[in-house]
């Protein structure tokens, strides 16, 4: 066995795989908030409940319906994606003419309520949810055994982040949005929906974390509590990274996993604290943001 | 008087009268819970309502407070009115670290950056020696006031949270009507204007903001004296939810709103203890339904009603 700076590298590894794990997981939900707060100017602070219900989607039409991982993989940040469109349509909406500060509280209010309401229907200790067949085991890759389900976890939420950078980056559709992100009224001017294109926006980002919660859900038991614990930390993963940018979310969510991963390797105590310590150090450097401009 | 308008003057006058004959009528228990959630609350509409901050991590100071009396209390046996004092001190001090760090950003990035060192905070508290992790600090003595008045009956312990509310609303009171808060309501209403004014926005936001955050301490301190402990809970982010929504529906900006917002909730608490997660729910709904259709809050709108400022 050898060893990396006097520790064993498999256990370097496997923390680091659990880092990049929890990046992704970071870099998928700072993305979707990104997006929506680009367009709706609101802070959704249910991004965490949302990631918790795409888990309790995927586990409903397992155990239900008998529907597998995979279909559930897709199924579910739809079925969470209109769920979005309805709390747009129906609530969020009514709130673009007031403060930023109401959108943060009325999102607040929804995580509360369809948290509750998760953990008075399964309690607050939560359900396996098994690893897709084609997933298990785990592969040598010389230095390490890498279970088969963490990669593809990794492997999944990059492709993810990539194609909803391109979408935004390298599309028609993705220039609106961007030019309505910039001047609303301008765009709508020239004949474009916005109203539907700020809906739409919503239930995107709203999907991405259902995405990202499927993902969670064989890793994590499936539980009420599993959105709220990542929420604060996914906040500062945008405090550090700014919201402006895109490639911004993804970089820093990918990077600030990594970090934490290789502080529960080197100091285990620190592991729960150190991406706010990390918020505190960019604060006093850049406090903008390592990608924002000024807010 | 004391910068009150007649109709402020006297809504301060019927709650005097309300807090001193409460407690012959209800429990004197329920009642010191109500008082240290009024004046945590009335903290914390200091920032949101005449500064325009968002801070979502103000457990973090009611709960420090907490801790720290309790500690103090049952650790070193200090008397009531020193372990409240550093109480209040130990909220200013992490106040002054914390509002130093926040005050860097604005608008919705402030209430976040709250958020996020509260939850370190959060953290803290878990691991640190003092706190006793999940267990909390029990038992803490209530003590004798000045080393000669025993706090263990309850009406004795209710007329030290009593005055220590009164003090708490009147110096908040204070600083909102003093030339201070005028420039505070400068900096909620436009704050490059306020700049460009000469004033630094900065410094006047950071002292607001240790301000509360030593009221929060305050109002924690006493929390634990009267009911014997310091969790977790008071630092957790339910906790800075809680107190948000407390404001939120007695009147974010209203002198008297928060007193109001406390007394509400919990009463309803008390009412659905047995409910178990359904408060949340409840929380929640309430939430919806004040930002929805009830900005102003239940004080909010009867001053609104009566065209008067309360």
């Amino acid at each position: 066995m050898f060893m990396i700076l006097g520790y064993p590298a498999p256990l370097m590894f496997g923390q680091l795989l659990l880092g990049l794990i929890n990046g992704a997981f970071y870099a998928l939900l700072s993305l979707g908030l990104a997006v929506i707060f680009g367009m709706l100017n609101i802070v959704n602070f249910a991004h965490g409940a949302l990631f918790m219900l795409g888990a309790f989607v995927a586990w409903g039409l397992l155990e239900f319906f008998g529907i597998n991982y995979w279909v559930a993989l897709i199924l579910a940040p739809l079925i969470v994606g209109a769920f979005g469109i309805l709390l747009e349509k129906t609530l969020i909406a009514r709130l673009y003419k007031l403060d930023h500060l109401y959108g943060l509280l009325l999102t607040f209010g929804l995580a509360l309520v369809i948290e509750g309401l998760a953990r008075n229907q399964f309690g607050s200790s939560g359900m396996p949810y098994r690893i897709p067949a084609a997933l298990q085991g785990a592969t040598n890759v010389g230095f390490m055994f890498l279970p088969n389900y963490r990669a593809w976890v990794v492997v999944a939420s990059a492709v993810m982040c990539l194609i909803t950078w391109l979408i935004i980056e390298k599309t028609k559709i993705g220039a609106m949005l961007r030019a309505a992100t910039e001047n609303a009224p301008l765009v709508q001017a020239f004949g474009i929906n916005v109203p539907r294109m700020i809906t739409l926006t919503y239930a995107g980002g709203v999907a991405l974390a259902a995405f990202a919660g499927v993902l969670a859900a064989p890793i994590y038991s499936v539980n009420p509590n599993m959105g709220a614990n990542f929420i604060i930390v996914v906040f500062a993963v945008v405090v550090i990274g700014g919201m402006g940018s895109i490639l911004g979310s993804i970089i820093t969510g990918f990077g600030l996993g990594i970090i934490e991963g290789l502080t529960k390797v080197f100091y285990p105590q620190g592991s729960a604290t150190v991406i706010f310590v990390v918020m505190v150090i960019v604060l006093l450097v850049r406090p903008a943001g390592l990608f924002g401009k000024n807010a | 008087m004391l910068g009150f308008s007649r109709p402020q003057a006297i809504a301060f006058a019927l709650m005097t009268i309300a807090v001193i004959a409460a407690p012959f009528i209800l429990y004197p228990v329920f009642l010191m819970k109500v008082l240290c959630f009024a004046l945590f609350a009335c903290a914390f509409n200091l920032l949101i309502g005449y500064v325009g901050l968002l801070s979502f991590g103000h457990a973090a100071y009611f709960g420090m407070g907490g801790y720290a009396a309790g500690y103090a209390a049952k650790a070193w046996g200090v008397s009531p009115e020193i372990a409240i004092l550093l109480g209040t001190l130990a909220g200013g001090l992490l106040g002054t670290a914390f509002g130093w760090l926040a005050i860097r950003r604005q608008g919705i990035y402030f209430a976040m950056i709250t958020l996020a060192l509260a939850q370190m905070n959060y953290f803290f508290c878990l691991q640190a020696p003092f706190t006793g992790g999940e267990d909390g600090i029990q038992q803490i003595p209530r003590g004798k006031l000045f080393g000669l008045i025993s706090l263990q009956s309850d009406m004795a312990m209710y007329v030290v949270v009593a005055i220590i509310f009164l003090a708490g609303f009147l110096i908040i009171h204070r600083t909102i009507h003093s030339p201070f808060g005028q420039v505070l309501k400068a900096i909620r209403e436009n704050e490059p204007r306020a700049t460009s004014l000469g004033y630094r926005t900065d410094s006047y936001k950071l002292v607001a903001f240790i301000i509360s955050c030593a009221l929060a301490g305050a109002a924690g301190g006493t929390k634990s004296l009267v009911f014997g402990i310091a969790t977790l809970t008071d630092v957790h982010y339910a906790m800075s939810g809680e107190i948000v929504l407390t404001t939120l529906l007695g009147g974010l900006g209203t002198v008297f709103g928060p007193v109001m917002g406390a007394l509400v909730l919990t009463s309803m608490e008390n009412y659905l203890a047995q409910a178990g997660a359904w408060v949340t729910v409840i929380q929640g709904c309430i939430f919806i339904l004040c930002v929805l259709a009830f900005r102003r809050g239940i004080i909010g709108e009867i001053a609104n009603k009566l065209k008067i400022s309360l």
